[in-house]
């Protein structure tokens, strides 16, 4: 009998700390592990007692890279909670600061986390000497997506200006011109990013996954429509907890989420992307046709060019909101609390978020929940990497060993979100 | 971002909401106290892209975050970048997969580091939820505090004198 086992103690490049450990007997994969062993954060304990309109504020914290992703599920949720919904143009600014989160996470994802797994680097740093400009691009790529939180957030790192109902101020018009010049530029630069990692070449792998997204009539998905996939699923955000399910694992601090009538799904840019195609703007599906992709998109490694085709969309609809903007009346929509439960499903940049909060007569959070999106790609991120090792088996063991790497940043895993949330069983242990 | 005219920059890094891991926000609040208009002071999370864009056009910057390399809690370490590579994983803390060491080496390759670069660490006890520093490393806060203040004080007056 031949073992052989492919073990990852820390994964470089993915936020927060995770391992990986991969077991091959007889030439049979035996077991994979995705291991998440970042501290567990209560958030979900911390919320209960909480007025409701600090829920944006305090879940915002949960992630350093996509607090807007967490401030717009917080506000859509109470949102319904309470009875109302944004229209107009306070939609429209939320729209434009969903652009910029995206933008910023997609262009440090592409440039300094996974480009270097396919020009053959072991971090940005030493591709950043052979290859400066492409790195300088990402930067200034990441910043412009930054400027457009920091106008509309408030500020960059822990964004203060959104609030339930809408925000708490709106930035003067002229403000919003300044930044569409760069916009332009970075339009430009996310298509010659496409271009670029379009020449990357691909292991070849693609599976039949359930893709699960938003999806709205009139638009690309960011804070609203129903959660569909490839495999029938239509529903409210509100009959979320009728069809998924999460489950704790013994090996991870984080839970992991499955659909209860089929399993394991997939969320994130591939899924967007296959169940809207036809909804991105006419340059961004060009992009994605010139770099080779149908609208249907199974291989994950190319997730890559996905994402880099996300950040020409989410340029182009920046700008196109900047130019159709009308100042609002007002800032904000007032909201009252009553005791009811309300449900929140945005896109956050790695797939959707969901929130559920129920609220007592006092405005207080009885109850909450919130399932990030890497929770809901971990089986399909080890779903993954048994397949591929299993048809990978000839590859020396160095090179499988880095491309298991590679196949789990494909889904650009935010560890430190996946574990919010969790309870530590530490007698399992 | 407007900097101030000796292009003298202070960074404070961290969470204040992950206990010791605000020790870098809390030297920088209080360095603004001191220098409210000569010196900019900025507070950042640690996210390596931005970082490489806070000290964009300055000449000086003393960064300031916390650290767990395994001294007791409290202890405080120098680094002039200048003159050496940051160990990696010395701010192994940071969640984030693009942190202050990496930021610093992308900026050397990228010839993108300022002038002087000085970094300080405080090694921190207690990295939970929550606010509040522990005993330990407020006293180091405080003591960091006074060498900071010395050193922007020197650098301000080199920087005029140029």
């Amino acid at each position: 009998m031949k073992s052989r086992t492919i073990h990852v103690d820390y994964l470089a490049r993915v936020e927060g700390e995770g391992a990986l450990s991969v077991k091959i007997k007889d030439q049979q994969v035996t077991d994979v592990k995705l291991k998440i062993f970042e501290p567990p954060r209560f958030f979900e304990a911390f919320l209960r007692g909480r007025k409701f309109y600090e829920a944006p504020d305090i879940t915002a914290r949960i992630c350093g890279i996509c607090p807007i992703a967490y401030q717009m599920s917080a506000c859509h949720a109470i949102e319904d909670a309470c009875g109302i919904k944004i229209t107009g143009p306070i939609r429209e600014l939320r729209r434009l600061l969903y652009c910029g989160e995206w933008i910023e996470s997609h262009a440090l994802h592409v440039y300094l986390l996974h480009a270097p797994d396919f020009l053959g680097y072991e971090d940005a740093i030493r591709m950043a000497k052979d290859h400066p400009d492409e790195v300088k691009r990402g930067l200034r790529l990441k910043k412009a997506g930054n400027e457009i939180v920091r106008l509309l957030g408030g500020r960059e790192i822990h964004p203060i200006n959104v609030r339930v109902g809408g925000f708490y101020k709106v930035p003067e018009k002229r403000a919003f011109s300044e930044l569409a010049e760069e916009l332009k530029w970075a339009r430009d630069a996310a298509l010659e990013t496409v271009r670029w990692v379009a020449t990357f070449v691909f292991p070849e792998f693609e599976r039949d996954y359930e893709f699960v997204a938003l999806r709205h009539p009139d638009e690309y998905p960011f804070n609203e429509g129903r959660l569909v996939s490839n495999q029938g699923l239509d529903i409210s955000v509100r009959e979320y907890d009728q069809h998924f399910v999460e489950e704790h694992v013994a090996y991870s601090n984080a839970l992991q989420s499955r659909l209860k009538e089929r399993g394991p799904y997939f969320v994130g840019p591939q899924a967007r992307y296959s169940l809207n195609f036809d909804k991105l703007s006419p340059v961004a599906q060009e992009a994605a046709r010139s770099a080779g992709l149908g609208p249907v998109s199974r291989n994950p490694f190319q997730s890559i060019v996905v994402r880099s085709v996300e950040l020409v969309y989410a340029c182009d609809e920046a700008l196109r909101i900047i130019e159709h903007f009308e100042m609002p009346d007002q800032p904000t929509a007032s909201v009252e609390p009553r005791v009811s439960t309300g449900y929140g499903c945005t896109e956050a940049p790695r797939g959707i978020l969901h929130h559920r909060y129920r609220l007592d007569d006092r405005g207080l959070i009885v109850d909450a929940k919130i399932v990030p999106p890497t929770s809901q790609n971990l089986k399909t991120i080890e779903g993954d990497l048994w397949q591929f090792v299993q048809t990978h088996l000839v590859i020396q063991k160095e090179k499988l060993q880095w491309q298991c790497e590679q196949a789990v940043r494909n889904y650009d895993p935010c560890i430190s979100c996946a574990t919010h949330f969790l309870k530590l069983h530490l007698e399992r242990e | 971002m407007t900097l101030a005219p000796p292009n003298v920059v202070v960074i404070g890094v961290g969470n204040e909401y992950r206990r010791d891991d605000g020790a870098g926000i809390a030297v920088a609040r209080r360095l603004h106290e001191r220098f409210p208009s000569k010196v900019t002071v900025l507070e950042e999370s640690g996210e390596g892209a931005a970082l490489i864009n806070s000290w964009k056009g300055a000449t000086w910057v003393l960064l300031v975050d916390a650290v767990r390399s395994g001294v007791p809690a409290g202890t405080i370490h120098r680094l002039d970048v200048r003159a050496a590579t940051v160990p990696a994983g010395f701010f192994h803390y940071s969640t984030h997969a693009f942190s202050v060491a990496e930021a610093i080496e992308l900026a050397r390759s990228l010839d993108q580091l300022p002038r002087n670069l000085i970094v300080y660490g405080i090694e921190g006890g207690i990295f939970d939820a929550g606010t509040g520093l522990s005993s330990e490393v407020e006293t180091a806060v405080e003591e960091l505090v006074e060498r900071a203040a010395e050193e922007v004080r020197k650098a301000l007056k080199v920087d005029v004198g140029n």
